[in-house]
């Protein structure tokens, strides 16, 4: 497996990942590698158990496995490779433009892949309660969303009963109704903005339809609890967001779910030396979805956060003909031998 | 109930390098801990740092064992594998008028026996640090001064203790002690008394016998001491919080920056962790409660302001997380100020190691040997022939060269399936530490062996994995997996678990 050499690597094994196999395969990309880390491919949307995914793709509502099932599906029936559980633990750059990725999974130990060209597909991760600042112990009890959904939806356990939200993003207003139908009693989302971040769809379907409160310009200004959660302090904000005085209220619970944004996860990338964009979080790409890197592209939320997966897709699968346009002109200009050294 | 020949309460950082000294003589030694891991009290949340030794008053007993503690550091972290650095340390003045006091600070230091100590001008420390922020005047430069990973030290004393023969109760929270006169005898092998009394202490449900007690107990340690002196001695929490960044943060500053001290401490550092984060803290706030270890609004907003007033550009952006530690500040009868590590005046056989404030961390191998000394001298045993001084922590391949990961995956293939995305830990690095010697059984103790959970997302991807691997390797229930202490378990129950109570409640028949 050492010495392996790829014409595209693809970093991540999500709906982008899958995607960009996918397309820079039908371009004529006949050496793909997909590295996903997980135990499966199909990225987040394994957990995403919910409905409303496809709508632009496939015309149809799926749940988020069934939208993973379909690309898996295309994926296995061109006979791309994959390598599951295996993480990227770095990219470096060959004097010659090609890349160096370099990996690690059980079954082969450390892999050394040569690569024309490299799609990152990494994602994104939650932000987590230190970043919010919210003070108070550190008790068990305090999970980001998409932490609590792993626990429900592919685990089948409860993280708890009595749950406040603090975020109204998709991912809180899908888990507050996902809790409440496992069980746990949702008391309230508590949005820092005059304006939920959800779509109006969830704000119905996820909290009203339940009789679930949201508190806009409301945040968590403290957490109770030492070894478990006891409950939250709600605060209302003005305009500036500052705190207003005399409007703290204490609410019970044993557990907080925060869904307070997600950040692409571009540590790869980062030691690829790629130019980052500081308000999207993601590299920064010309036209092509070509980083700064030449031969490197990026698709999906490790390049900007969106907001249906069928607009990843979308990007992704022209990130994968656009490696695939890199990898053509390369060779048209330098013929590898395929499969062996240069 | 159980005897002993020695007894120390409290498995911190203290009393788990006393445990180690005592280990190395032929007597039985155990260790109390009221929490169910080592290393849950002041000794996990503080700022992780070597002092260079200038602080302390000369004479007291903090210089001496500064000194010592900062100069055994290297030679131990060796020894017991965990990681330590010596990045140097400054004090920065930001007044012309502060120069004098940096020149006292020197003064001391050179007292105290550090003597590689310099006062550097601005433009020397612009060059060395070029993030310093430019109000400064100058600072006072310690080349020795250092970081450390405050469980890893803690953690590899407990494990070498355990190892030479020491027994830890964890969970075992000391509730009474009884001083029982009449002499039913530990005896040693040759059959000779030794001491007068014995202690009966009472912990967790079992009783235990020991003539010499070891008070360890951070700031619980004047409770402990009250219960067998009448010398009352009172410790106050002061509690320090902490703010974490990104390892972005990591090369802000190389070395520690201090600002000037004052009466409450040495002030808000900032510095670069042994693992590439960037911390700053601690404030300092005297507190009634034991347990407070809670963190407050404006203190963490103090902690970053005066941060950022030391290193400019420091972003908030890229904290990860916040904690507060408590010091153990010993107060009242003109104790204030140093350490007490003494055998207590009315009670024999009982020593106190308390008041281990800043930096108690540093002086912990120090207080480790200054202990077993004074025990050595009123309680001699010969020196164990077969004593490890040695211990190799727990393989990082985070940190490791690529030789280095694939001898370890050679050896075991499960070095090579990460875990924790952010640090980088593996699966085989959480199995090692759950069956190593005082194995981690919650996920902090698997945190604090290894970094499982430390890193940008804060345990938000890995902490399911982790929770199975504790399950799979503990044979436990995953109900019972905690964070930390109990009461802290992670999973409430499954999924529609109540739906079907109700259910079955409303379908029984009338």
């Amino acid at each position: 497996m050492n010495g392996r050499v790829e014409e595209a690597v693809i970093v991540g094994g999500g709906p982008a990942g899958l995607a960009a196999a996918l397309s820079a395969w039908e371009k004529g990309c006949r050496k793909v590698l997909i590295l996903e880390r997980d135990r499966e491919l199909g990225g987040i949307l394994n957990q995403c158990i919910h409905n409303g995914f496809g709508l632009h793709i496939f015309k149809e509502e799926l749940t988020g496995p069934e939208y993973a099932q379909r690309y898996i599906d295309m994926v296995e029936a061109q006979g791309i490779p994959y390598l599951l559980q295996t993480m990227v633990t770095d990219i470096e750059l060959l004097p010659d433009g090609r890349k160096i990725v370099t990996a690690m999974n059980k079954a082969q130990g450390i892999l050394e892949i040569t690569a024309d060209s490299v799609i990152l597909a990494m994602g994104c991760r939650e932000r987590p309660r230190g970043a919010l600042k919210i003070p108070g112990y550190r008790p068990a009890g305090i999970y980001s969303a998409g932490t609590a959904q792993y626990y429900v939806n592919i685990e089948g356990r409860l993280p708890g009963r009595e749950i406040v939200i603090l975020g109204s993003g998709d991912i809180g207003l899908i888990m507050a109704r996902r809790m409440t139908l496992e069980g746990a009693r949702v008391k309230c989302v508590a949005e820092l903005r005059p304006y939920s971040g959800g779509l109006k769809r969830n704000i119905v379907q996820c909290l009203e339809d339940f009789g679930i409160p949201l508190y806009l310009s409301t945040t968590i200004s403290e957490i109770h609890g030492r070894d478990r959660v006891e409950g939250v302090t709600l605060t209302r904000v003005d305009e500036q967001g500052n705190f207003i005085s005399g409007s703290q209220r204490e609410v019970p619970c044993d557990t907080l779910l925060l869904s307070c944004g997600l950040i692409p996860e571009n540590e790869l990338s980062e030691k690829l030396s790629v130019q980052m964009n500081s308000k999207t979080g993601g590299p920064v790409v010309n036209d092509r979805l070509e980083c700064s890197v030449p031969g490197v592209f990026a698709c999906g939320n490790v390049l900007h956060v969106h907001e249906l997966v069928d607009h990843v897709s979308a990007e992704a699968q022209k990130a994968g003909r656009f490696a695939a346009d890199f990898v053509r002109e390369r060779h048209g200009s330098m013929p590898a031998k395929a499969g062996g050294e240069v | 109930m159980k005897k002993y020949d020695v007894i120390i309460i409290g498995a911190g950082v203290s009393g788990c390098a006393i445990a180690r000294e005592l280990s190395r003589g032929r007597r039985r030694v155990a260790v109390l801990e009221r929490a169910s891991d080592v290393c849950e009290g002041t000794s996990k949340a503080n700022s992780g740092i070597v002092h260079a030794g200038y602080d302390a008053v000369p004479g007291t007993l903090k210089a001496r064992l500064n000194t010592l503690g900062s100069r055994k550091m290297e030679s131990l972290s060796r020894e017991l594998d965990f990681p330590y650095r010596k990045n140097g340390s400054l004090v920065l003045c930001f007044e012309r008028e502060g120069i004098k006091a940096l020149e006292e600070l020197a003064d001391r230091g050179k007292k105290n026996g550090v003597d590689d100590l310099k006062i550097l001008r601005p433009d020397e420390v612009w060059e060395m640090e070029p993030n310093i922020s430019p109000e400064i005047a100058g600072a006072l430069y310690a080349p020795s001064g250092g970081i450390v990973c405050p469980f890893g030290l803690n953690i590899a004393l407990a494990e070498n203790a355990a190892v030479n023969g020491v027994d830890f109760y964890l969970s075992h929270e000391v509730t009474e002690i009884a001083v029982q006169k009449e002499d039913r005898g530990i005896k040693q092998e040759k059959g000779r008394k030794r001491g007068e009394g014995h202690y009966r202490i009472y912990a967790g449900k079992e009783v235990f016998l020991s003539p010499v007690v070891i008070n360890a107990a951070g700031v619980y340690a004047d409770r402990i001491h009250n219960m067998v002196s009448s010398r009352r001695i009172s410790i106050v929490p002061r509690r320090g919080e902490y703010c974490l960044l990104d390892k972005k943060a990591g090369n802000m500053v190389r070395s520690t920056v201090f600002q000037l001290p004052s009466k409450m401490g040495k002030g808000v550092l900032v510095t670069p962790t042994v693992h590439g984060n960037l911390m700053i803290g601690p404030n300092a706030e005297d507190i009634s409660d034991k347990e407070g270890v809670n963190t407050t609004a404006c203190g963490l907003e103090q902690v970053l302001d005066q941060g950022r007033a030391s290193v400019k550009g420091v972003d908030p952006g890229l904290l990860i997380t916040s904690f507060a530690g408590l010091r153990a500040h010993l107060t009242g009868e003109g104790r204030e100020g140093d350490f007490l590590i003494d055998e207590a005046d009315d009670a024999e056989g009982f020593f106190d190691v308390a008041g281990i404030e800043s930096p108690g961390l540093t002086c912990a191998p120090a207080i480790g040997e200054y202990v077993a000394e004074m025990v050595n001298k009123k309680y001699p045993v010969p020196a164990k022939q077969d004593f490890q001084p040695y211990r190799r922590g727990i393989p990082n391949i985070a940190k490791a060269d690529q030789e280095e990961r694939k001898r370890l995956i050679a050896s075991e293939p499960s070095y090579a399936n990460v875990i924790c995305r952010c640090e980088m830990v593996t699966e085989g690095e959480i199995v090692n530490a759950i069956h190593r010697p005082l194995g981690a059984v919650t996920l902090d103790g698997i945190k604090r062996r290894t970094r499982a959970g430390m890193g940008r997302c804060q345990a938000g991807f890995c902490s399911p994995r982790v929770l199975e691997i504790l399950t799979r390797e503990l044979g436990a229930d995953p109900m019972l997996i905690r964070k930390a202490q109990p009461g802290s378990e992670i999973l409430q129950g499954r999924t529609k678990d109540s739906l079907a109570q109700d259910f079955q409640r409303k379908g029984e028949p009338e």
